[in-house]
């Protein structure tokens, strides 16, 4: 966990009341909407289909369960009783009125939690691997970093009227969970040839209507080096960005335009300039950072104790336990993840109830923490290995131990047409349908592998690109109807998708899976080359045969 | 659908209302023949040309305390005179989502 500092609570604080204020003179009219919009942008605040939405960060995706307990009590106050956990560890609460939102946001203060750089031209919440800390491949905790990041860059001038919103993303693992080759900036700790750790600096990922995936421009950039590489990155991207376009803001289209050499040469003599000015990271710096982070303290536990032998013989329990179990660094211990992806559930919803429950059931098994991945699902980042029975028969009581995780039932969704201003489409009901289609556990198994990502429109919130199919939904005449790529991917190996043919209408779209599906089964050369190997090997042609043959 | 978000031009080819969300609580609600505002899409003001509803949105826009976002929408006009939306954002915005919510209301 991190415990912030003074300054940190002072600034949350005074924008409470400072948003407090806005509110009020908005709602008595000395504001127009005009004037309002970029202040309640600043603090997350959207305007929906039917209300106000409203997000809030979750930084690099760790919450105390006192926090998420708060997020229940928002839920249930301000809001109808759920939450909508999002691709980049926020949530986003559907139903909130503008009048009550300094109250809520007042009683997400008081526990650390704010709305600022969820919205608007500036670095958003910087994310990273939701197993952060724990992961047995991990260079180092890339959690300091991202908090160093946020420090840095929060209510900084220059990263607050960007010519566009700005994402970073971090990873500390070989395989990448952060998806950070779709961000403005990843960052991947490694070590050197001399055993030193430092920075693998990517540019230019994004998704929306331009879809990029992430340039390396520099190898090794050591962790003092850190800031100033970014400024300097920064530095070029205000100097070149389009402010004059919207479509063409994004760091990505600059990168794309420049050619990633000239964009790196740019930043590079940038950088030499300053290097070595106020923005060096001492040591002392770090260590603060990093000292703030608290690990629990673990026992030493053995690998198989009794009580995992024992359920064992509980295939429920064993499938649960193969799919959402993950090695943890520590002997005994064991990362959980909680799947928010019930068979016909909205795809990333939790209820207040669930959030109270798994806040109680982290505070039992996992040292009071809880982990938001970029899937959508909640994660246990500590639990005793010989807890797993009787934490799986909790959590499978409160509807979170569907043993679906990244199986093809395991879909990232937006919230589409149903809640989203901009959608051209629904994306909820068609996550809900391809999950009733594949609710059978041994074909979900069978078929292995499989991230479906659905999004209402061009925007991208649900990752469609880099889906192993993605669905993407479009207007045809005002009806729904949906282009389908395949073998995009999020991961170090990021792709994105290729189309497979023309859109099909909203009736269709799981049929269509469902024969892509087929279509893969029958393709692949093994029982265990994933789709998405299959994909690369054969091409699209095969699957693009299977669906249109009859259509 | 295309967000009427991005409506720039006011030409209608049928039927149209205007609709906005009501400021103090986000609710979705409707333009009224007298110059007001309704939750209810039965007691929207209905309008056929576009100077008419360049007109209506123009009155809807002005009154900025009350409501954000306003603009123009299609309605169905079916027998018996009943007012339904015209397409489907529309009807989501009227009816509610197309799922059931986590937690029933
Ligand atoms: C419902 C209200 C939402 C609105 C109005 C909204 C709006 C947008 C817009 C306009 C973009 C494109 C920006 C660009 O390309 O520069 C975008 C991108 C994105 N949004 Fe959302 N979004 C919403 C909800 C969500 C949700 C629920 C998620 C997660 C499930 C999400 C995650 C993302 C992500 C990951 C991108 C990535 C594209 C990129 O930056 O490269 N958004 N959003
Ligand atoms: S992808 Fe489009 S429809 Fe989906 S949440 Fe983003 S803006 Fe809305």
């Amino acid at each position: 966990m991190y415990a912030y500092d003074e300054l940190d609570r002072t600034i949350i604080n005074e924008r409470v009341s400072e948003f407090r204020d806005q509110v009020k003179r908005r709602l008595s009219g000395e504001l127009t909407e005009d004037e309002f919009k970029m202040l309640r942008l600043q603090n997350g605040v959207y305007l929906q289909l039917h209300a106000y939405m409203f997000r809030v960060a979750i930084p690099y995706g760790t919450l105390s369960s006192k926090q998420l307990r708060r997020l229940a009590h928002v839920a249930r106050r301000y809001d109808r009783g759920y939450g909508h956990f999002t691709t980049r560890q926020n949530i986003q609460f559907n139903w909130i009125k503008l009048a009550e939102l300094p109250d809520a946001l007042s009683d997400l203060a008081d526990v650390g939690i704010h709305a600022m750089q969820t919205s608007g031209n500036n670095t958003r919440n910087v994310t990273s691997d939701q197993w952060a800390g724990v992961a047995p491949d991990e260079i180092e905790d890339p959690r300091i970093w991202s908090e160093l990041i946020r420090q840095y860059t929060t209510l900084h001038p220059e990263f607050s009227f960007l010519p566009r919103k700005f994402k970073f993303a971090i990873t500390a693992s070989a395989h990448d969970r952060a998806a950070i080759k779709v961000h403005d900036i990843g960052l991947r700790l490694h070590k050197n040839a001399e055993g030193e750790t430092g920075f693998e600096v990517l540019v230019g990922g994004g998704l929306g209507r331009t879809p990029f995936i992430a340039k390396t421009i520099k190898p090794f950039v050591p962790g003092r080096d850190l800031l100033s590489y970014i400024e300097a990155i920064l530095r070029v991207y205000n100097q070149y960005g389009r402010r004059d376009n919207i479509y063409k803001a994004r760091i990505k289209i600059l990168v794309h335009e420049l050619g990633i050499e000239k964009f790196a040469q740019e930043v590079e003599d940038e950088w030499l300039q300053m290097r070595d000015s106020a923005l060096t990271l001492d040591d002392e710096v770090v260590e603060d950072i990093r000292s703030r982070f608290s690990y629990p303290v673990y026992e030493k536990l053995p690998h198989m104790p009794e009580e995992l032998k024992k359920a064992a013989h509980d295939p429920y329990f064993e499938a649960w336990r193969k799919n959402s179990v993950a090695p943890h660094k520590v002997t005994g211990y064991a990362i959980v993840t909680l799947s928010l992806k019930p068979v016909g559930g909205p795809p990333g919803d939790a209820t207040a109830d669930q959030m109270d429950a798994i806040a109680d059931l982290a505070d039992k098994y996992s040292f009071g923490e809880i982990r938001v991945g970029h899937e959508q699902n909640l994660a246990l980042p500590h639990v005793a290995r010989r807890d797993l029975p009787a934490l799986w028969r909790e959590l499978d009581k409160i509807g979170v131990a569907t043993p679906n995780v990244n199986l093809v039932s395991d879909i990232i969704a937006c919230p589409g047409l149903d809640y989203c201003s901009l959608a051209n489409a629904r994306s909820i009901p068609i996550a809900q349908e391809l999950t009733r289609r594949f609710a059978n556990h041994d074909t979900a198994n069978l078929i292995g592998r499989l991230h479906v990502n659905i999004s209402g429109c061009i925007n991208a919130c649900g990752h469609h690109h880099v889906g192993h199919i993605g669905i993407l939904g479009v207007e045809k005449n005002g009806e729904e109807f949906y282009q389908i790529t395949i073998g995009g991917r999020a991961d170090e190996n990021a792709v994105v998708g290729t189309l497979i043919g023309p859109a099909v209408p909203y009736g269709e779209v799981a049929d269509v899976v469902e024969d892509i599906v087929e279509a893969y089964l029958a393709l692949r050369a093994r029982p265990d080359e994933l789709f998405i190997d299959t994909v690369k090997r054969l091409g699209v042609e095969p699957f693009r045969e299977r669906v249109y043959a009859t259509r | 659908m295309t967000s009427p978000l991005e409506q720039k031009k006011i030409r209608i080819t049928g039927p149209s209302m205007v609709t906005a969300n009501r400021t103090w609580d986000g609710v979705v609600i409707y333009r009224t023949p007298d110059h007001g505002w309704s939750v209810n899409l039965s007691d929207a003001a209905i309008v056929r040309t576009s100077d008419e509803a360049r007109a209506l949105l123009a009155e809807s826009v002005a009154d900025d305390v009350g409501a954000v976002g306003a603009y123009i929408a299609p309605v169905e006009i079916k027998d018996g005179g009943k007012i339904r939306p015209g397409n489907l954002r529309e009807h989501i915005r009227s009816e509610g989502v197309t799922i059931d919510l986590p937690v029933p209301a």
